[in-house]
């Protein structure tokens, strides 16, 4: 019985979801009374396997196979590693790369997958909570098999800073070539603009609540009053209302100016990822239960087509 | 050419609403096509548009009420729809990515289709592993979370771009026939025309059991079991102005000048 958890790194870095499937995997570890492992594939293995020597983790395994992720790669390494070291629970970031292997590791290896867990608990059999219809609702789901797969959502677990006394081991995996049928060419910086987001002081941040491309003018009316920059969520960017280098949120810039309002913006967890570490949130919306309010500093609860106006006319 | 466009019903909830047992109260749901799928629907009516002799048909594991859902699908362009349906799956409760997959799997086996586009992911439970799971049975490659593909069906790869995290797109070749999920914002989908509305209703709706494709309804077993729904707990701290829009416009632009904001 064990806990093995696959982290992730992207063009030389380690992302932070892999010390944070650390903690979870060391709470699930301990109620099963098992050992932690975790397993880093690709890229400079050795770095990578000292930065997940922490405290808890038994053994880290190392795969020394190609610079960056590859999906075909990945999936026979976690599936043949998986298959050696038989965990009750594999653990995988529910990240994009995360859940481009995680389903087919899942799909050969019989297990369960439960995807974007936002709690989880092994004290009677595996239990997982999830968040349904855009957080509005929580569920809770138990496991009915006795190994699983699950993908944890990042940022809802700490992360595990104190360095631990783990096995470093290698691990050999055989990779079939003829089975790897996609190959990767290269990144690029989504662009667009010329504004770069992350650097404003002030964000004027707009959302779905603006309902019309026309009615973004106000914003823009808004941002030049205060000498804002205006920022969007992920479907005004999608309607092409605002260059792709103005998103804010997990596919979009991470942002952290010292005062970001949000203007129609409902808070989805992928918005939130973006912005939640500016110094002073605002956020202006009708629905008092949108879930920008539980992290927003100062909210109104109100219609932003008369907010919006009324607050352009205090700076004029 | 064969498309085949994974299509399904999601439940929109109202911003307020009532939980009944384990689902949101019928009157706080609205049902529609899933945001995702409507992307997935619209590449595949652009290639088709592209090329000479592509055929788009959509796949749904869902009810009978599902068929308007459907049928805006066809309205949009595509050529004819296949849904499945069974007591077996209605007893299952919670479905879980790989029994979806296993009946979308039995119906791709009988197409066989050189592309499957699904969305990436549910508007209602979001579970985003539904395309990777069957493109795994099918044996084909996939793609997860595509915002960018340029299909040439001659040399059969699709050149993709998917959307990782930070403003950071991956450039891939993925080998065809193959799976990709598809990312809202890869395309801007159409709007339904009158006259695709019309066509929409004389188009095949195709309506299957679970031994019509070939699989036992004895099988149909989630692994996974709902047992509690809840609204989360706000952990909200925020400290909310009160009064009307003048009002609490005077009492934010004071505050932003605290902050230092001002032109």
């Amino acid at each position: 019985m064990s806990v093995l958890a696959i982290a992730e790194h992207r063009r030389g870095e380690l992302r932070p979801v892999s010390l944070e499937q650390l903690a979870a995997g060391r709470d699930l570890a301990d109620k099963l009374d098992c050992e932690l492992h975790t397993a880093v594939i690709g890229g400079d293995v050795e770095a990578f396997g000292a930065k997940l020597n922490r405290e808890g983790v038994d053994t880290v395994h190392t795969v020394d196979i190609g610079e960056e992720f590859n999906h075909d790669v990945y999936t026979q390494v976690v599936t043949q590693l998986t298959t050696e070291l038989d965990p009750t629970v594999l653990l995988m970031p529910n990240s994009v790369n995360g859940l481009d292997y995680a389903p087919a590791v899942a799909n050969r290896l019989d297990r369960p997958l439960v995807t974007d867990v936002v709690d989880i608990d092994a004290e009677n059999g595996l239990t997982a909570t999830r968040e349904l219809y855009g957080s509005k609702a929580e569920t809770t789901i138990d496991v009915h098999a006795d190994q699983a797969a699950v993908t944890i959502r990042p940022a809802e677990w700490p992360t595990i800073e104190t360095e631990g006394d783990a096995a470093i081991e290698a691990f050999d995996a055989s990779i079939d070539e003829s089975a790897v049928k996609s190959t990767v060419k290269g990144f690029e910086e989504v662009g667009g603009g010329d504004i770069d987001i992350t650097d404003a002081d002030v964000l004027v941040s707009v959302g779905r609540g603006i309902e019309e491309e026309e009615n973004l003018d106000i914003i823009h009316d808004l941002a030049e009053a205060l000498d804002a920059t205006v920022s969007g969520s992920r479907p005004l960017i999608d309607n092409g209302w605002l260059a792709k280098d103005r998103q804010v949120g997990q596919s979009g810039k991470v942002v952290t100016p010292d005062v970001y309002i949000a203007i129609g913006i409902s808070g989805a967890v992928q918005h939130v990822a973006g912005m939640k570490g500016s110094d002073t949130i605002v956020a202006i919306n009708t629905d008092p239960n949108a879930p920008i309010f539980d992290i927003a500093d100062y909210g109104i609860q109100d219609d932003l087509f008369e907010v919006v106006p009324a607050l352009i006319e205090q700076f004029q | 050419m064969k498309i085949l466009v994974t299509v399904k019903e999601v439940a929109a909830v109202d911003d307020e609403f009532e939980i009944d047992g384990l689902a949101i109260d019928d009157r706080y749901v609205t049902a529609d096509l899933n945001e995702w799928d409507e992307y997935a629907v619209e590449a595949a009516v652009q290639i088709q548009e592209a090329h000479d002799d592509v055929e788009v048909v959509t796949v749904t594991v869902g009810p009978s009420e599902t068929d308007e859902t459907i049928r805006q699908a066809l309205a949009k362009g595509a050529d004819r729809a296949i849904r499945v349906w069974d007591d077996a799956l209605d007893d299952a409760g919670l479905l879980d990515p790989e029994t979806k997959a296993e009946v979308l799997a039995a119906v791709a086996a009988e197409e066989d289709p050189d592309l499957v586009l699904t969305g990436v992911q549910s508007a209602d439970d979001g579970f985003g592993a539904t395309g990777v799971t069957l493109a795994d049975k099918l044996d084909m490659e996939w793609g997860a979370v595509v915002n960018d593909l340029d299909l040439d069906p001659e040399a059969g790869v699709a050149s993709v771009h998917r959307e990782l995290e930070g403003g950071v797109e991956e450039l891939t070749d993925i080998e065809i026939p193959a799976v990709l999920t598809i990312q809202t914002g890869i395309n801007d989908p159409r709007y339904a025309s009158l006259r695709g509305i019309r066509q929409a209703q004389s188009k095949e709706l195709a309506e299957y059991g679970l031994t019509d494709i070939g699989l036992d309804a004895s099988e149909i077993e989630s692994p996974l079991e709902q047992t509690s729904l809840y609204e989360p707990e706000t952990e909200g701290e925020a400290t909310v102005f009160e009064g009307s829009p003048e009002e609490t416009a005077t009492e934010l632009a004071e505050l932003l000048a605290e902050k230092g904001v001002t032109n």
